[in-house]
């Protein structure tokens, strides 16, 4: 990388093309330093841009020590303290044995750190690298200082990388905005530019325009404002509906367990939800033993704590189901009480063994941080999440269509003493089915342990929202659970910019209980005789 | 007529059942206000507030083991009528604050002052007539079990759904009551209470007449629940729990039926949270948690459900042990204890302690009753 | 079919006609006519899956047709209301399971189906009064349950239980009774004084009666209607029923 002066040395030359010729850069930089010692903000603002145009060879580094706060003035001499704790006389270069005594740090108003901004950023518009210009673009576009415009309009007409340039145009374009001597006919065609670009910066940028502008050209900000607000409106809706997609995954990892064991067997399970936080606790468990014993295998925690949540929750579902629910099989009531219960001993089982606070899990490296598309920010973990539900949803459906168990379930199901009538084990078929329901919300416990806390407390958490998806979606029907799912979750993100999150989860409390009124059987209940899963 | 609608049939047991709440309202207010600290038959101001608390539990318990028992309908919500009621009687302490509360505000509340409110909020109006806001408490729960049963009835909303459904209710409720902007306080609820009817809250004697009045509702809404069972409307009612359909194909509105049975329950459960909420001192939005609606459910359960004597005693029972429970060594247990509960009870006790026992006593005579079975859900 | 005179729209207690039914495809009644005259007694037969039940549910107000007239008494049309409307009106309904309320005693069953106002307030207040406690009697004595009347309904056998729901159905005093199986798991005794006991009833009352049995049938001496798939296969005197290919052909199998 080029060295920082050699790179002054260029804007110079480019700067003196357009600078005012009869100031000389040494004079230029004299008045500089006076100035930086004059202790007023204007002067300082001043001799920042005094200093980029001077060219002098120390004058990156002079601002990067403003900026800090590292550089010290009085007396009429200007010092820089390094990073490492130096000192040395910002003039000329020379290092200084002790701290020169009664300097002070020159002080920073956000003004003068606008003005550093943009120096900054004008330094670094001649940068070889494009993407280092594209940076300093930005930084000059953010600041809007007026005195860059001569350096920027230089390194326009050198640029040669398209995407620089336009970053480099939207700079231009942000100081003629506040520019309001430039050429009228420029500052339409910058907010032209600024419509092009049309995101939330230009959005400020051009909301920016001094009230005294003209009247065609506050026409045109009025157009292009009312433009980039309907795009951007556009666009948050979609992240709204990602959001939804998001939330509709979670409550259909959360629901489609119960959507089995509620939906398939009629068994009300009011301890789902501690299936989902044992789910959770066990990945926390596989992390905490991975970290202590074999920390290189940390990315792949999830992977080996999925097989073991679906064990350890389909394990003690398959103990509730003998244990408990097989004797209230026809008096639903009664199950919905015992597990009650049964949550009720797992939850505080939990905080005996793990304590009542969170326990943290981590997110393996391909779970963390996010991308952008569009105007959409997209984070790995939701995404994944949404992968993983759907994942789920098809291998359950794949499980009850296609093979021999999903038949004897259902066989079970609709038909119970038929099926052991031709030899179908009904009482094991009951403890599978129970235990697939269960391990299904432990694979969602792993998946919620990512963005939820992990507490004894989690499983309550879900437990209403999930019987809401299993009813509204229509009880046996998994394809209604997943439809439910999905858009109960959109309908919660759009309405919560709204209403709010509070109300905006009432008011679909208050639709759920008014649609089971109209539907009683949910949304794609067969009706008549022929229901089947 | 009145009399005779709430005193025939009634029965031994419901006859000590009235004795003994009669006797310990007007005997353990005495035995507080009366007998000095020092005797062993003095029962101090803060037992006194326990077992009052006890006893409004008593009244939610009745309250719901007429729906469920009787009818059928396992409300997973009923602790919202009783958090209901206990807002209304919690808004009319809030105004007899007065100017007295932290801000002197003479009109509004201290939370509202807080939340920079200009003024009271017409909902708020009239709250600070007792009568009115007596009326309130009947007239909340009663309205909001009305409209809710209304739908859900005539659409036939039965079972596992209902029970969903309201548990439904009382989340919202809950969420609703969680905001500041509904107006009653947000999170906090409503507390720091001075006066009721010009008594100092916190004095002795009002206590003791509080105790007194929770015995005396208790009786009074026996009564009423004991008349509604043993009438013919009551007839209908079990009849509708164990067959349903059959009673519509016998004439009866089975909607009309549940939804009067349904409404007076919750105006039942709001008289229990008017009480219970000058004995505790605050009500906030955590009595709307559908937990505390379950629980409701298992004191009923424990007691023997289809049997008024028995939610009660359930509900004593219950809320005796927690309190013994939780304030000992024992207290991490307590959670096990009570899910060990519902699933000992809904396994082994399908009818309750009153039931079995019942059973028990019958069975050394004859052989042992049919075991009671749960109605089919409708389809 | 005999198609009913525009004049016997009026005359006839019950008059179905055209009426059809599907569940998901499944046409469970197609184009079914039949009239009841009142004071007439009537035995439908047919296999499973004719259509039996699925009639008595659309007569009833437990299913509503898709299509189809449905009229009692010459001018109320059924199918615009529901069970309770219905029963009010003066229709009995026996089901094929004996449903009485287990938890009553059998007096207390029968009170519940004693003729009288269905409101809420009016039951609340209720109060039985001499004549009525008399007609609770009666009946007890008719279906012979008399002395058990302080006992469970829930206690009583299959049989008894199938009389003490046709004593409720005399107590709601209707003018069409539709009883369904009411022979259904009885001892030969048993039916025979159900016979007896229905007959006495078809003396001031129209019956309609679902049987399988056709020794039961014999024994009742009415005129019979087959369904077969939906809709009426024969119609007249069993012996002439019983006779007709078609009604050999689908109770023989194909």
């Amino acid at each position: 990388m080029p060295s920082l002066p050699s790179l002054l040395r260029l804007l110079a030359v480019v700067a003196a093309l357009f600078a005012a010729p009869t100031t000389a850069f040494a004079q230029s930089a004299d008045e500089a330093f006076a100035r930086l010692n004059a202790d007023s903000f204007s002067d300082t603002a001043r001799a920042i841009e005094m200093l980029v145009q001077s060219a002098h060879p120390n004058a990156a580094v002079i601002i990067e020590a403003l900026a800090d706060g590292r550089l010290l003035a009085g007396g009429g001499t200007v010092a820089v303290k390094t990073k490492e704790g130096g000192f040395f006389d910002a003039r000329t270069g020379q290092a200084l044995a002790a701290p020169p005594a009664g300097l002070n740090p020159v002080r920073l108003n956000n003004n003068v750190r606008r003005v550093i901004q943009g120096a900054l950023g004008g330094l670094g518009l001649i940068n070889p690298d494009p993407a280092k210009r594209v940076a300093a673009a930005e930084a000059v576009f953010r600041a809007r200082d007026v005195s860059v415009l001569p350096v920027l309009e230089a390194a326009i007409a050198k640029e040669s990388n398209d995407r620089a340039r336009r970053a480099l145009r939207e700079a231009q374009a942000a100081i003629l905005i506040v520019k309001t001597d430039a050429p009228p006919f420029d500052r339409i065609a910058a907010v032209d530019v600024l419509r092009e670009r049309g995101d939330q910066d230009a959005l400020a940028t051009l909301r920016a325009l001094p009230g005294d502008a003209s009247p065609g050209l506050k026409e045109a900000q009025a157009r292009a404002i009312s433009e980039i607000e309907g795009k951007l409106a556009l666009w948050r809706a979609g992240q709204n509906l990602w959001y939804g997609l998001s939330l509709g995954s979670v409550l259909l990892l959360a629901a489609i367990g119960l959507a089995i064991t509620f939906g398939v067997m009629g068994v009300i399970n009011m301890a789902h939800g501690e299936m989902v936080m044992l789910g959770a606790y066990t990945t926390f468990v596989v992390q905490e033993l991975i970290r202590s014993h074999a920390p290189y295998l940390f990315d792949w925690s999830l992977a080996i704590a999925l097989p073991a949540a679906f064990i350890v929750a389909g394990a003690v579902g398959i103990a509730i189901e003998r244990g408990v629910i097989r004797f209230l099989y026809g008096r639903p009531l009664e199950t919905l009480l015992a597990t009650w219960g049964i949550s009720l001993i797992l939850q505080q089982a939990v905080r005996t063994a793990f304590g009542p606070t969170n326990r943290e899990v981590g997110a393996p490296a391909f779970m963390s941080g996010a991308f952008e598309l569009g105007g959409l920010a997209i984070t790995w973990n939701r995404l994944w999440i949404i992968v993983f539900a759907g994942l789920v949803f098809a291998a359950l459906l794949a499980i009850l269509k296609l093979t021999p168990m999903g038949l004897q379930m259902r066989a079970v199901t609709q038909n119970r003493r038929m099926a052991s009538a031709m030899g179908i084990r009904t009482g094991r078929i009951d403890a599978l089915t129970f235990g697939l329901g269960s391990g299904v919300a432990g694979l969602a416990g792993v998946a919620l342990s990512q963005i939820d806390n992990v507490s004894p407390n989690l499983g309550q958490s879900y437990i209403i929202d999930s019987f809401m998806v299993v009813v509204f979606g229509g009880v046996g029907n998994l394809w209604g659970t997943l439809i439910s799912a999905m858009s109960l979750g959109v309908a919660n993100k759009l309405l919560e910019p709204y209403a709010g999150a509070v109300l905006g989860k009432i008011a679909l409390l208050v639709f759920i209980i008014l649609f089971i009124q109209k539907r009683p059987r949910g949304l794609f209940a067969l009706k008549g005789r022929a229901v089947e899963a | 007529m009145i009399t005779r609608f709430l005193l025939s049939n009634m029965d031994k047991r419901g006859y000590a059942f009235l004795a003994i709440v009669a006797a310990i309202g007007l005997l353990v207010p005495l035995a507080n206000l009366l007998i000095p600290a020092g005797s062993p038959f003095h029962v101090s101001t803060a037992t006194m507030s326990l077992w009052g608390k006890y006893l409004c539990y008593a009244l939610l318990a009745i309250s719901l083991d007429l729906v469920w028992g009787y009818c059928g309908i396992l409300s997973l919500g009923h602790g919202a009528f009783f958090a209901l009621g206990g807002y209304a009687m919690g808004m009319y302490l809030m105004r007899q604050i007065g100017s007295r509360g932290v801000y002197g505000n003479p009109v509004l509340p201290d939370f509202m002052v807080f939340l920079n409110w200009g003024e009271l909020p017409w909902y708020w109006w009239g709250f600070s007539s007792f009568p009115f806001a007596m009326l309130m408490v009947l007239l909340v729960p009663g309205l909001l079990a009305f409209v809710f049963g209304w739908f859900a009835f005539r659409s036939r909303v039965t079972g596992v759904y209902l029970s969903i459904i309201t548990q439904a209710l009382t989340y919202a409720l809950l969420l609703a009551f969680f905001r500041n902007d509904m107006g009653f306080g947000g999170n906090n609820g409503l507390t720091d209470f001075k006066d009721i009817l010009g008594f100092n809250v916190q004095a002795q004697g009002t206590r003791a007449a509080l105790f007194a009045m929770t015995c005396t509702m208790l009786i009074a809404s026996f009564l009423i629940a004991r008349g509604i069972v043993t009438s013919k409307l009551g007839k209908v009612v079990i009849a509708i729990r164990d067959a349903e359909s059959r009673t519509r194909f016998l004439g009866y509105r089975v909607d009309r039926f549940k939804l009067f049975v349904f409404t007076v329950s919750a105006c039942m459960a709001g008289v229990a949270g008017a009480l219970y909420v000058p004995q505790v001192g605050i009500i906030n939005p955590s009595e709307f948690a559908p937990a505390n609606s379950i629980e409701t459910v298992i004191w009923v359960a424990v007691g023997g459900r289809g049997s008024l004597v028995g939610a009660a005693l359930g509900a004593v029972v219950v809320n005796w042990a927690k309190t013994m429970f939780t304030s000992g060594f024992m207290a991490p247990y307590w959670l096990f204890a009570l899910g060990a509960l519902f699933v000992f009870v809904t396994l082994f006790m399908p009818k309750g302690i009153l039931g079995t026992a019942q059973g028990w006593w019958e069975g050394r005579k004859r052989p042992a009753p049919v075991p009671a079975a749960e109605p089919a859900p409708a389809e | 079919m005999n198609a009913p005179t525009p004049g016997a729209l009026t005359s006839s207690l019950l008059y179905l006609d055209g009426v059809s039914v599907s569940f998901d495809g499944f046409k469970a009644i197609r184009g079914l006519s039949l009239t009841i005259e009142p004071g007439e007694m009537r035995a439908i037969i047919g296999p499973n899956g004719a259509g039996k039940t699925t009639m008595m549910d659309i007569i009833t107000g437990k299913t509503r047709p898709d299509e189809g007239t449905v009229m009692f008494g010459g001018s109320v049309d059924l199918t615009r209301l529901d069970e309770a409307a219905i029963a009010n009106l003066g229709i009995g309904r026996k089901f094929q399971k004996p449903t009485v309320f287990d938890f009553h005693t059998i007096e207390d069953n029968i009170l519940l189906a004693l003729k009288s106002k269905r409101t809420v307030l009016k039951t609340l207040f209720w109060q039985t009064e001499g004549p009525q406690q008399k007609r609770i009697d009666e009946i007890l004595a008719i279906i012979k349950l008399a002395d058990k009347r302080e006992k469970l309904a829930g206690s009583l056998s299959h049989g008894q239980k199938q009389w003490l729901e046709i004593g409720m159905l005399l107590a709601q005093d209707p003018k069409l009774l539709l009883v369904d199986e009411p022979a259904a798991g009885m001892t030969d005794g048993e039916t025979a004084q159900t016979a007896v006991l229905l007959k006495e009833i078809a003396r001031d009352h129209s019956v309609i009666v679902v049987e399988h049995d056709m020794g039961f049938i014999r024994e009742l001496g009415v005129k019979v209607t087959v369904l077969h798939e939906g809709s009426v296969l024969a119609e007249g005197p069993l012996d002439q029923v019983s006779a007709n290919e078609r009604v050999v052909e689908v109770y023989l199998g194909r």
